[in-house]
């Protein structure tokens, strides 16, 4: 299966030519689709052998996205942590700031490089769908800079939930369809995207805000986010002279974990754990895909799903409207059968507490999707010894979810 | 021969096009559902799809998106389709019947549980929209070795360099769905269905079913015209979403006008009547 461009013996040169991450991924896409997602990836093919597109690309990440964002030291909250460890225990605790970036999260990294490809395919109308706002607010932003119409699928319950960010779409110049059917949650708004897309295949883009769907679209998110990663591994070395011991990122589809880790997966020495929401608790109402789904189809790719024993998919649940999502990107569940990448379920009232701390400790408010990550480390931390060294993806920032916060701690705002 | 081509080449024979029925299985609920299939055929329907309902129709429309939503709601499994299913056969021994529906609840229980199933329900054929031809290998062998057809669909963006691999392993009839789109009222110009089924009847031998935004008599009898099928879905499903489980009468009716329609238009049938 491998071609002249295929690393031996690597894990990062997958996906195989017909997009699959040993038996996840694929194009699980009705026949309408297929051609332009054929198109699509010849035109990125193209585009990743073109300097001239990777120099836009990375001029655009310098001087309008504001990258390279730091790799901070969280000394306060290392100390917490090993306050209450046993003695020389409790590894060091670096935060990869992503939600420095304009927007406030790392979905403006993978939007440039969609906006991107549909300049070059010609394309002049994008479409995005969303949960919390952030992939829909950073799609919003992309098309303004390109000049570019934008149209924002967002489940009705979301556009109630996350009115700041519906306001700051419609002040970027797009129009928020909000999706009224299933669940009119983000499962639901990514299949009236689809169905969109379908309709206008001939002048549309989809802006796919996660690390799934159908090929190409999991392996070039992954590709766009991995900026991320690279950073790190230049950034590390320049504070410790060394690669981190574990990696650790939430996992909603997978964007910002895949673009961290992607970078190290041939590094041994480098463990990494996938976040994901674990909502009111396995066995109630949760999102962990790898933890309590199987393998399935559905948006385009094979992947982990939470379904029933009839493959109807069942509702997600996480106080993380970004999490909120039945399934995960191919790779990961891919990472997690070959026992790359270990996943680790994070509780709502774990993620609502770590919220709280790293905004206490260091002055940093966190996304929801990302405090997951944190009340990882927390947990990890301890058993780990003092020389050790862990990088926390702060994937976004939490200005968006006071409101949620304030509701679940019952504070008059 | 088999069912569907033994009824699509009965079709020919009188001079028109086979009328081919969609709606979702278990809608308004399981015990609805042989009364309107028996009404489907009692109109005059040739083929029947019967849809395997999903959470998540993203190639559908809101009208068969309901009837699906419909259907689940009321609690229809997967196991009460194939038990609707073998009911029919065992009712309609002619009638080719063909499921349609997305490949997560097809393949839960993984492709040969599930073509062994339609083996035993008498089910003639599969649709399976999320399935392209590129990833065939998760549900075309299975089906093909139990002898059940897998049916490929062409669209408006097929164009030729693509059109042999959709038509590589497809089997019992092409389905054009005539518009680049979902399910539902988006209709299709008569001269572009004109010009792509003349393209895919250069291309293939099997019999050519057209569908998509298919909603009147005069629409069926036009298209009837060209292609060797004619596929009816949301407009028979919108009935059902009106009339719930009293919705037969109608249903019937309705086919019966579909199925005068593409009579009308035959030429051998209008010598008869004359
Ligand atoms: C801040 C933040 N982190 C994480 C996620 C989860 O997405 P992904 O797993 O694709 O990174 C989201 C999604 O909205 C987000 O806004």
């Amino acid at each position: 299966m491998t071609d002249a461009l295929t690393l031996p013996n690597s894990l990062r040169s997958q996906p195989d030519a017909n997009g699959h991450f040993g038996p996840f991924g694929g194009r699980y896409v009705a026949e309408t689709l297929m051609p332009l997602i054929l198109e699509l990836e010849r035109v990125y093919r193209e585009a990743k052998a073109d300097p001239a597109f990777e120099a836009e690309f990375a001029e655009l990440l310098r001087s309008y996205v504001g990258r390279p964002n730091p790799l901070y030291y969280a000394d306060r909250l290392t100390q917490a942590i090993r306050a209450n460890a046993p003695a020389g225990m409790g590894a060091k605790i670096y935060l990869k700031r992503e939600e420095l970036n304009h927007t406030g999260a790392h979905k403006i990294n993978n939007c440039i490089g969609q906006a991107l490809l549909a300049r070059r395919m010609g394309k002049k109308k994008v479409i995005a769908e969303t949960g919390a706002g952030q992939h829909g607010v950073a799609t919003a932003t992309v098309a303004a800079l390109f000049g570019m119409e934008c149209k924002i699928f967002m489940g009705a319950k979301d556009v109630e939930r996350q009115k700041p960010n519906v306001f700051r779409m419609k002040l970027l110049g797009a129009e928020v369809v909000p999706v009224h059917s299933g669940s009119s949650t983000l499962k639901d708004s990514m299949n009236d995207a689809l169905r969109h897309w379908v309709s206008n295949v001939h002048d549309t883009f989809y802006i796919i805000g996660t690390a799934a769907g159908p090929h190409p679209y999991p392996e070039l998110v992954r590709d766009f986010q991995s900026i991320i990663g690279k950073e790190i591994r230049t950034q590390m070395m320049e504070a410790e002279g060394r690669l981190p011991d574990l990696l650790i990122a939430p996992v909603g589809g997978g964007s910002n974990a895949i673009g961290m880790f992607h970078p190290f997966l041939d590094d041994p020495e480098v463990a990494m754990i996938g976040v994901e929401a674990a909502g009111e608790g396995l066995d109630k109402k949760h999102a962990a895909s790898l933890a309590g789904g199987k393998s399935g189809i559905l948006h385009g790719n094979r992947t982990y799903l939470l379904q029933d024993e009839d493959g109807q998919i069942t509702e997600a649940h996480s106080i993380s409207a970004g999490l909120d999502y039945p399934g995960i990107g191919p790779e990961h569940s891919w990472l997690h059968e070959i026992e790359r990448v270990k996943y680790m379920p994070i509780k709502d009232d774990e993620a609502l507490e770590s919220f709280q701390t790293l905004s206490r400790l260091e002055g940093i408010i966190p996304a929801l999707e990302s405090a997951h990550a944190v009340a990882a480390a927390e947990q990890v931390a301890p058993t780990l010894d003092a020389d050790k060294i862990i990088v926390v993806n702060l994937s976004g920032r939490g200005d968006k979810d006071i409101f949620t916060v304030a509701d679940a701690l019952g504070a008059e705002m | 021969m088999d069912r569907l081509s033994t009824r699509f080449a009965a079709c020919k024979a009188q001079g028109r096009a086979a009328l081919v029925t969609f709606v979702t299985g278990g809608d308004p609920d399981v015990g609805s559902s042989a009364a309107i299939l028996d009404a489907l055929v009692e109109g005059g329907a040739d083929v029947i799809e019967l849809g395997m309902p999903f959470t998540d129709p993203m190639a559908d429309g809101p009208a068969i998106e309901l009837a699906n939503l419909r259907s689940l709601g009321s609690g229809t499994k997967t196991k009460d389709i194939f038990a609707i299913a073998a009911a029919f056969r065992a009712r309609h021994p002619d009638t080719p019947l063909v499921l349609m529906g997305y490949a997560n609840p097809m393949l839960a229980r993984g492709p040969q549980w599930f073509a062994d199933a339609c083996s035993a329900a008498g089910v003639d054929g599969v649709i399976c929209v999320d399935v392209p031809p590129e990833e065939d290998s998760e549900i075309g062998p299975a089906l093909r070795a139990a002898g059940i057809h897998l049916i490929r669909l062409a669209t408006p963006t097929t164009d030729a360099a693509r059109l042999p691999t959709v038509l590589n392993g497809a089997s019992g009839f092409l389905y054009h769905v005539a518009v680049a789109g979902i399910t539902g009222k988006q209709q299709a110009a008569q001269a572009a269905v004109e010009q792509a089924v003349a393209r895919l009847k250069a291309a293939t031998d099997l019999p050519i079913a057209v569908g998509f935004g298919v909603r009147s008599a005069e629409q069926a009898a036009a298209i009837g015209r060209v292609a060797d099928g004619v596929v009816v879905g949301s407009a028979i499903v919108d009935i059902i979403g009106s009339h719930g489980d009293a919705a037969p009468p109608f249903v019937r009716a309705f086919v019966a006008q579909l199925r005068d329609a593409l009579n009308a238009s035959s030429p051998q049938f209008r010598e008869t009547a004359a």
